[in-house]
């Protein structure tokens, strides 16, 4: 029964090399994790025994699999997407596809699985067809790095955030910008160090379609020192206002992957200077109410289709999966 | 090499009679076919000589510039692009200055041993190890003073950006503390519109025949530096426009890239043209201890573009030979890679980039190993640096300034130049 106060570390599986990203599969049979030393595995959830292979030219910073766990997306910073066969084995690519000029930052795939979406330094969004490899779609709107998309539960739309906290929503069937949301709290540029800082890291739609959350950091003090500390901040879906911003106290970091839980609660995954954090909060509170502090700081998470496990990537070359519960 | 110009010698002032005879008194680039006398126009070439420092501040990764390591266990995500020289790769992120790399050279086997930011600066900057007690001059007022030409009344040490005068001439003296500008003409370097143009002059000839009679019987190093100030301040106000980047059209603006950065380049290029014999730039930040790589992509694009802009411009109108470049930083970055995707402090295997003036185009100095954690062929330091920065400008680097009567060496000598990247 899902109980975030009692969460707790139930599996560490060590790769060795730091962790970039990881994503289970939608059948909750694998975990799949990129690494620092340009390879992906593939986690046995059963045994923690991994299959590693080299991927790309480059870090792989995003991972999703299509809805019926047969295949998966590996998104890097050579400008490519490789889609995955996700069977036993060392896969071989069933396609790469150049996706973007620069890094492809984030990938999603559409609830009904016949489409994907790429966001990259190019400051595009890109709509792609699985089933043929080719550009349904190419959206102009982001003046910035986008670092995040995320389809719609409905699949009606599509959400791409980037470095300056502006998130677009686009219909996908006709590629039409419907209207832009302001997460600006997640940007910051600070004049001293002349660099821009933050952005939207990730998206996520609560499970009743009614709110939106977004997460990444603010109070950047010394975005070169890695002095931040996470936030999300949440939107009513329906009128695009923002509700609040959710801070946590105490916690150094950024706020790098969002879910909701079945519970309507949102769960957040801060790495950093404070080490790594799961954060837990509830849509109508002003502050996150609980925090587990992990052995290492940590770059992504994931959270597995029974709800109730979560996996995280770690600096340290470990996978942790945590259980959100009292027992397992 | 007589360093002392102050010193009216013979051979200075008939270069000068030659030089104003010829241009009547302003800067032409490529000017030297104009002259018939062969010692003029040696002479003239020397005088032509300038220095444009690019100070990429906080340490800028080699790996992330000069010497990528892509695929290694320290190579970060940037993969490595050929350049204009077959066999030289660079970073990706440097793509419009990969074009004009047969322009420049490379030395990638600096070890200053070194991980503070304000050591790393004095030593990159003055060529020596920051010592309790000694106060070195900065390249720029070395240059400055061994470069500058009496028929010239700019200032000959520009920090871009900046304001006020700095103190980094030491013994040199404060003629050749830096001035600092940030892409306007200095500020209250017009005459007030209340003073008509007779009326100032007619005061300023007050104000001098004043200080003559005083300096008569009473000079002090700080009566030198208050007529110093006021008289560099009265020819600032003569050539105030040279500092006005707006004058530069739009299309200039466009190509040098919509940043500070780009408009301090195109600055730069400006002060150089008007026969500035320094001019040091600085680009921030690259500190990264955190995000790395985000932050190089943001910085490095920049960059890119302003110098590589500014290099196609010092190369087309005949500058380049006449003019040293150096993209230098007080330090590297650490070839591992930190919890936060950062990088942090390296003086023990990192890069500088060079070019123009008496540097051979397309060379490479120096090696690291395969993942950059250590010097492997023909390592260098700061002073060795300095000496070359000297050399590569027809300096004798082993030679001295005469202060008061004491020798005090151009730089440090117990270091040479690099040869070998002279041509």
């Amino acid at each position: 029964m899902l109980d975030p106060t009692n969460t707790h570390v139930v599996h560490e599986w060590k790769h060795g090399r730091p962790l970039i990203a990881c994503s289970f599969d939608p059948q909750g049979r694998y975990l799949l994790t990129s690494s620092e030393d340009y390879s992906l595995q593939r986690w046995s959830l059963a045994s923690g025994e991994a299959v590693k292979w080299e991927a790309h030219d480059s870090w792989v910073m995003d991972l999703a699999c299509l809805p019926d766990g047969e295949m998966f997306l590996s998104a890097g910073c050579d400008d490519r997407v490789i889609l995955w066969p996700n069977a036993e084995g060392t896969p071989a690519p069933i396609r790469e596809i150049h996706a973007h000029k620069g890094w492809v930052r984030s990938v999603d795939v559409s609830p009904d699985g016949t489409l994907f979406a790429t966001g990259g330094n190019d400051h595009l969004v890109k709509v792609w067809s699985v089933a043929e490899g080719r550009t349904v779609l190419e959206l102009s709107g982001h003046d910035s790095h986008v670092y995040s998309v995320k389809f719609h539960p409905s699949g009606t739309w599509l959400l791409s955030g980037d470095l300056s906290g502006k998130i677009l929503q686009w219909e996908v069937a006709s590629g039409k910008l419907l209207r832009t949301l302001d997460a600006a709290d997640l940007h910051s540029f600070n004049s001293g160090q002349k660099v821009h800082y933050g952005g939207v890291r990730d998206i996520a739609i609560s499970p009743d379609l009614k709110q939106l959350a977004c997460c990444g950091l603010h109070k950047a003090t010394n975005p070169l020192g890695a002095v931040n500390e996470p936030l999300t901040v949440l939107f009513d879906w329906e009128t695009g206002e923002k509700q609040r911003t959710q801070p946590t106290d105490g916690v150094r970091g950024v706020a790098w992957k969002i879910e909701y839980l079945a519970s309507g609660e949102i769960l957040t995954a801060s790495g950093g200077a404070g080490g790594g954090f799961l954060i837990f909060g509830k849509p109508a509170e002003e502050k996150t109410y609980h925090k587990l502090k992990l052995k290492d700081t940590l770059r992504d998470m994931c959270l597995h289709p029974d709800g109730l496990q979560v996996a995280t990537a770690h600096h340290d070359g470990h996978v942790r999966i945590s259980r959100l519960a009292a027992d397992g | 090499m007589k360093c002392d110009y102050a010193c009216q010698s013979v051979d200075h002032q008939m270069a000068r009679r030659d030089f104003l005879g010829t241009l009547a008194g302003g800067f032409v680039v490529g000017g030297l076919g104009a002259l018939t006398s062969p010692l003029a126009a040696a002479h003239l070439k020397r005088e032509q000589m300038r220095v444009l420092v690019v100070f990429m501040s906080g340490g800028l990764s080699q790996l992330e510039s000069w010497d990528p390591k892509p695929k290694t266990d320290t190579g970060g995500p940037f993969r490595a692009i050929p350049t204009a020289v077959p066999g030289m790769h660079i970073s990706e992120l440097l793509p419009q200055t990969a074009l004009h790399m047969d322009k420049l050279a490379l030395i990638r086997s600096i070890n200053t041993r070194n991980g503070d930011h304000s050591k790393g600066r004095h030593q990159m900057e003055r060529g020596r190890n920051q010592m309790p007690g000694q106060d070195f001059p900065h390249l720029g007022a070395v240059v400055a003073k061994s470069l500058e030409r009496s028929d010239n009344p700019l200032p000959g040490h520009i920090r871009v950006p900046g304001g006020g005068r700095g103190s980094d001439a030491a013994y040199l003296g404060p003629r050749y503390n830096s001035i600092g500008v940030n892409g306007q003409p200095p500020a209250n370097s017009a005459r007030a519109g209340s003073l008509s143009e007779q009326a100032d002059q007619a005061r300023n000839d007050f104000r001098r025949r004043l200080n003559d009679r005083f300096m008569q019987q009473r000079r002090t190093a700080e009566t030198d530096v208050y007529l110093q100030s006021y008289e560099q301040a009265l020819q600032l106000m003569e050539r105030r426009d040279v500092f006005d980047v707006e004058k530069e059209p739009a299309k200039e603006h466009e190509r040098y890239g919509d940043s500070e950065f780009g408009k301090h380049c195109l600055m730069s290029r400006r002060l150089l043209e008007h026969g500035i014999p320094f001019v040091q730039v600085s680009h921030s930040n690259y500190d990264t201890h955190n995000e790395n790589f985000n932050f190089h992509l943001e910085q490095l694009g920049e960059f890119d573009r302003g110098f590589s802009a500014l290099i196609g411009d010092l190369h087309e109108r005949g500058m380049l030979e006449s003019t040293l470049v150096v993209v230098m930083s007080e330090f590297g970055r650490t070839p591992r890679i930190n919890a936060r995707f950062g990088r942090d402090h390296w003086g023990n295997a990192w890069s500088v980039c060079v070019g123009g003036a008496r540097i051979q185009p397309g060379a490479i100095i120096g090696k690291t190993n395969e993942n950059g954690t250590a010097v492997v062929d023909r390592e260098v330091n700061h002073g060795d640096l300095f000496h070359t920065y000297l050399s590569a400008v027809g300096l004798d680097s082993s030679d001295s300034f005469d202060i008061g009567g004491r020798s005090q060496p151009l730089a440090d000598p117990a270091h040479v130049p690099i040869h070998e990247l002279l041509s």
